[in-house]
């Protein structure tokens, strides 16, 4: 039943945001905070209740469309639990940045945010493959919205790029989805959208691997995976601050989770075949993200383009598919959201400051915000992999486990997280070294955004330096995904 | 008393925290910054006391904090592992770091970026002590990284010149290259044995793998490329001497005294690795000797005061990879010793005359400061003679002797070796005495601007005793390391010479640099001059001052291509064939809407051409 409120507190949230707007602006903001620390508190206690209760901490189950065999099943696992905490952690933060930069129709922007993460959560807690596509598409037009309505100039072409993207590769997905279904009843004769049934449905090597490249591909848009990963790069320039860190920081775990959860569970052996491919991808995605942000002006593009390179990391440990480079992969996606998060948060108080998201537009601002300076460069150290922060733990137990069996991805992706350093570095010395140039006078950081900062900070190096919780609350749920590592 | 162990980092890394995170008045600043380190040198020597008095079981002690991670397999700890090799490079480590948080106290008060100098420079120590004493590879390289990562932010410390925010992203880029190789070294070790923990791989290796194997010498150069870099050796070197942007107790502590060492001590903690991997222990000795002739060479041309010390740094570490990889062990250790007391001393002395003299860097305008600085003068002549090696007084004679005797006699050893040393005594005798001839000789070139205070000549005075009865034990220093560091001696030595053969001739090359560097600098300046001049001499010149080009070398070969490839990437080539699939979109909506003419008689002939195919293709096909 919580599974459910962790749902339904998002959409009443979000609808009552919008209702109140009208009338009290502030309020709707209040009340965003307030259902998501709401769900937050519920995720900590079933946190704490069940955490060593089985490998399912909770389970909720009801018919949904029984002619169809669609179920509304929702379950929580270690995996669904660490993603679930992550995604509102991330979720507040981004309605935090919003408190000032958000001046337009402040009750429809955080009723689509609340919708989002409602939609996030729902592909993390879905046992139905139906509702699974559903929450899946509950991500995108919101989403959608929030480039349109509270984007910058070019803001139109940037959310038609992402809605095409990702509808495009979420209809190849429910098409495999619908493909699967078929199958499934052709052998069994029972129509169901049911994950733990539709897990070992025969299917003949060719069928499996196209319904597998179906799911692919959604899951690779939304990563992104190289070469579909330039809507991101415009979506990212063109957002607000707090839609950028959903929109790098959480969707990215969405497709990570996807490909843990059904990709390869479902297609034991078409993943096999695939992963030379996609970990071929990922490789070059490091590098090629790694390169791109190196040349980059717009500060949000630049922290787009990075965000590809350490997400190919992810994709990398996955389809290296052992026991340390999944588990890297897992962390990489937190430390992931939490450190692009963080720097999307940042370059969103530079501009708020500066009135720019141009690098060339910024310089030497460490004579005069001293500690957003010292932050930023907190966090570009993080990017760079530097040990002691949750970042390099996931790089390093992904290389850690891909260097086992696949040597030359391995050395190859090393040289990537050398790449990092390229425009970490860029960026710390054209935002906050170097002269002055426009004698600025800016405010430093506010108390609210200092606190905001700091808790990414203590999470981070708490990711680094004691990361065992994170591998212990996912060990539970590795138990029962054997497919993941042979 | 050992279970204070944890504290020797601690200290210093809570401190770095609050300083960094609280602004504070300028003398608590001075005062938190300098009683941290202090604190974390008296624990060290109590520690010291306690291990030398009642030493733990097998020599060793281990304190686990907490369980890092614990992931299928993989479990490092954060554990401190202490015996004897470590226990030398904490105490040195915490104590010169010590000498010079006091001298920076002074030597830092006018700068506004106070409280941010020492917060890094105590992150600094934190992580030195951390790499010294991690137990596993894993935490050792977070140190590791963490030297490497306040390198950068120190040596771009005045960051409005974006020449110092160059120099820093180029030591710590570089540096980073060999950390790379020394990371897939750690995959390769973890994929072979199945750990990290230094103590389990020292001893599981030889039981693994024979002398020569393949995976052997692959992670014995692996991790080379790692010490390489963090210690400057060839082929990664480029970068010290640029770090010298810096402020001058920067350079003193982070690039000469402990940072640039972590490579030799990397490798004395693995030993066991390069005894099962010849090949590789013979290329530490390879490389060593060349670095140690080449920033000789580089050294003797240099004009600005504080790139001299820094070739001379470079040449000293090469020094000590020598020692290593002839299986010298301990001579290489001692060499580290004295070289952190003389080279640190003598940063600190060129500090003092660099500001002194208004921020001159240039030898040849420097002269005749040696009755204006006094103690600055005898302190420096002091450090100069040891690093020169003035025999039978100084620690860097003894240490360097005990160095040419490992490389004749020694295990590795050979003739060849050996004279490259001695030719590498020649140089230092010359490089170092035309520095102090020049800086403190001759005519006077600047008026004196500021003389130093006392937190800056007590630590100059404390190290130049140390640079002299550092060498007094010798003897003992060898036989504590005894049991960690093996040195095991050729029966027949490839030089046909013995230890006191080998000093003597030493102490006679020492003597001919230092005759010759009084006779071209003091005697007869012109003559050098017209050496300088002459076009072969020119060239030469030219050569060993660029660092024999090598910068000019990498420019082209990497910095050029990577940030072409990077600017032509810049509209993502891959975006551009998604643009291309909207225009073909664009093209076949244009087309398709031309046939919407309005006029009927050419619909009526498409309906009916349309009808004619689709009846041909159904009856035909």
């Amino acid at each position: 039943m919580i599974l459910l409120w962790l749902i339904v507190v998002l959409i009443i949230g979000g609808i009552l945001a919008w209702a109140v707007a009208r009338a009290i602006p502030l309020l709707s903001r209040w009340i965003s905070v307030v259902a998501i620390l709401l769900d937050l508190a519920l995720a900590l206690y079933l946190a704490v209740q069940h955490l060593n209760a089985g490998p399912w901490l909770a389970q909720a189950d009801w018919d949904w469309i029984p002619q169809f065999g669609i179920h509304f099943h929702l379950a929580m696992d270690g995996l669904s639990l660490l993603l679930v905490i992550l995604t509102l952690f991330i979720g507040l933060l981004a309605v935090f940045v919003s408190w000032r930069e958000i001046t337009t129709a402040i009750g429809f922007y955080h009723f689509n945010i609340l919708c989002i993460l409602a939609g996030i959560l729902g592909v993390f807690l879905s046992l139905d493959l139906f509702l699974f596509y559903f929450s899946w598409e509950l991500m995108l037009v919101p989403m959608y919205f929030l480039i349109l309505l509270w984007g910058r100039e070019h803001r139109a072409r940037a959310a038609i790029k992402f809605f095409l993207f990702t509808q495009i590769s979420g209809l190849l997905m429910l098409i495999a989805i619908l493909a699967l279904y078929i199958a499934h009843y052709r052998v069994t004769g029972i129509y169901t959208f049911e994950y733990a049934e539709l897990l070992g449905t025969p299917l003949s090597p060719l069928a499996s691997m196209c319904i597998m490249l179906g799911f692919f591909a959604a899951f690779a848009v939304k990563l992104p995976v190289f070469p579909f990963h330039t809507w991101l790069p415009d979506a990212c320039a063109e957002a607000s601050t707090g839609t950028n860190m959903i929109l790098a920081g959480l969707l990215a775990t969405t497709a990570g989770y996807g490909m843990i959860r059904f990709l390869f569970p479902l297609f034991p052996n078409a993943t096999r075949t695939f992963a030379p491919i996609a970990m071929i991808l990922a490789v070059i995605g490091i590098l090629y993200g790694a390169f791109l942000a190196l040349s980059q002006t717009n500060l949000m593009r630049l922290l787009a383009y990075a965000s590809i390179s350490h997400l190919g990391f992810v994709l990398l440990g996955i389809f290296a598919s052992n026991a340390l480079s999944v588990q890297g992969a897992v962390m990489t996606m937190i430390a992931h959201g939490i450190s692009t998060g963080a720097l999307f948060l940042i370059a969103g108080l530079l501009e708020a400051r500066t009135g720019s998201r141009e690098l060339d537009s910024m310089s030497g601002l460490w004579d005069t915000v001293p500690r957003l300076s010292g932050v930023g460069l907190f966090f570009a150290l993080a990017s760079l992999g530097l040990p002691g922060m949750g970042d390099f733990i996931g790089e390093f137990l992904v290389l850690l486990g891909t260097f086992r069996g696949h040597l030359i991805f391995a050395i190859v992706a090393a040289c990537g997280v050398l790449a990092a350093m390229f425009y970490a570095l860029r960026f710390v010395q054209r935002a906050f070294h170097g002269p002055n140039l426009r004698q600025l006078h800016l405010p430093d950081l506010a108390m609210r955004e200092g606190f905001v900062l700091g808790v990414m900070i203590v999470a981070l190096l708490w990711l680094g330096f004691y990361p065992q919780p994170v591998f212990h609350t996912f060990a539970h749920a590795a138990n029962h995904l054997p497919a993941l590592w042979r | 008393m050992l279970e204070l162990l944890w504290l020797v980092p601690a200290i210093p890394f809570a401190s770095a925290l609050v300083l960094a995170v609280v602004r504070l008045p300028r003398k608590v600043v001075a005062w938190l910054a300098v009683a941290s380190i202090a604190a974390s040198t008296i624990i060290s020597l109590l520690i010291t006391y306690s291990f030398l008095h009642a030493p733990p079981a097998g020599n060793a002690y281990t304190e686990v904090l907490w369980r890092w991670l614990d992931v299928s397999g993989f479990h490092p700890d954060i554990a401190l592992y202490l015996d004897p090799l470590s226990l030398i490079f904490m105490v040195v480590v915490a104590f010169v770091s010590f000498l010079i948080h006091l001298y920076s106290t002074e030597f830092m008060i006018g700068d506004d970026g106070y409280s941010r100098f020492f917060a890094y420079m105590n992150l600094f120590v934190a992580s030195m002590l951390t790499l010294v004493l991690a137990n596993n590879l894993l935490l050792l390289y977070l140190g590791w990284e963490g030297v490497g990562l306040c390198s950068y932010l120190l040596i771009g410390f005045w960051y409005r010149d974006p020449v110092n925010g160059l120099a820093g992203r180029k030591a710590f880029i570089v540096t980073r290259v060999g950390d790379t190789s020394f990371a897939i070294g750690l995959f390769l070790l973890f994929q072979q044995l199945g750990t990290l923990n230094i103590q389990d791989l020292m001893r599981v290796a030889p039981q693994s793998w024979h002398v020569g194997s393949g995976v052997a010498v692959a992670v014995a150069f692996l991790l080379l490329g790692g010490a390489v870099g963090k210690s400057a050796q060839l082929p990664l070197q480029t970068w010290l001497p640029d770090a010298m942007a810096g402020p001058t107790p920067v350079s003193a502590l982070i690039h000469a005294a402990t940072m640039v060492t972590a490579g030799v001590y990397l490798i004395a903690r693995t030993h066991v690795l390069y005894a099962l991997a010849p090949s590789a222990q013979f290329a530490v000795a390879v490389i060593g000797a060349a670095t140690l002739l080449l920033a000789g060479f580089s050294a003797l041309t240099q004009h600005d005061l504080k790139r001299v010390l820094a070739y001379s740094t470079i040449s000293q570490v090469g020094y000590m990879f020598l020692a290593l990889g002839v299986g010298a062990w301990p001579a290489a250790v001692f060499h580290f010793m004295t070289h952190a007391f003389f080279k640190a001393l003598l940063f600190l002395g060129a500090g003092i005359v660099i500001q002194a003299l208004h921020e001159e860097h240039d030898i040849f305008r420097m002269g005749g400061l040696w009755n204006r600085l006094p103690v600055a003068f005898w302190t420096f002549l002091i450090a100069g003679c040891s690093l020169a090696g003035l025999p039978l007084i100084t620690a860097g004679a003894f240490s360097k002797d005990w160095i040419l005797w490992g490389a004749a006699s020694a295990a590795q050893g050979s003739t060849g070796l050996w004279v490259a040393a001695l030719v590498g005594v020649l140089l230092t005798s010359l490089y170092t005495f035309r520095m102090i001839f020049l800086v403190f000789f001759g005519q006077e070139h600047t008026p004196i601007a500021k003389k130093p205070g006392a937190a800056m000549l007590i630590p100059c005075i404390v190290l130049a005793f140390l640079s002299i009865a550092g060498g007094y034990i010798r003897i003992p220093f060898a036989h504590f390391l005894e049991e960690v560091l093996p040195w095991t001696t050729r029966v027949a030595s490839a030089v046909p010479l013995s230890e006191t053969a080998s000093a003597t001739a030493a102490g006679l090359v020492f003597l001919l640099g230092l005759v010759l560097a009084w006779f071209f600098i003091l005697r007869r300046p012109s003559l050098s001059s017209a050496l300088v001049k002459n076009p072969a001499g020119a060239a030469l010149h030219r050569f060993w001052f660029s660092d024999w080009a090598m910068d000019w070398l990498y420019e082209r070969l990497f910095v050029r291509p990577i940030l072409w490839i990077a600017q032509i990437g810049k509209g993502d080539v891959i975006d551009g064939s998604y643009d291309g699939l909207a225009l073909l979109t664009q093209g076949g909506w244009r087309a398709l809407r031309s046939t919407q003419s309005g006029k009927l008689r050419w619909y009526a002939a498409v309906i009916a051409g349309g009808t004619i195919i689709f009846i041909a293709v159904v009856l035909f096909l």
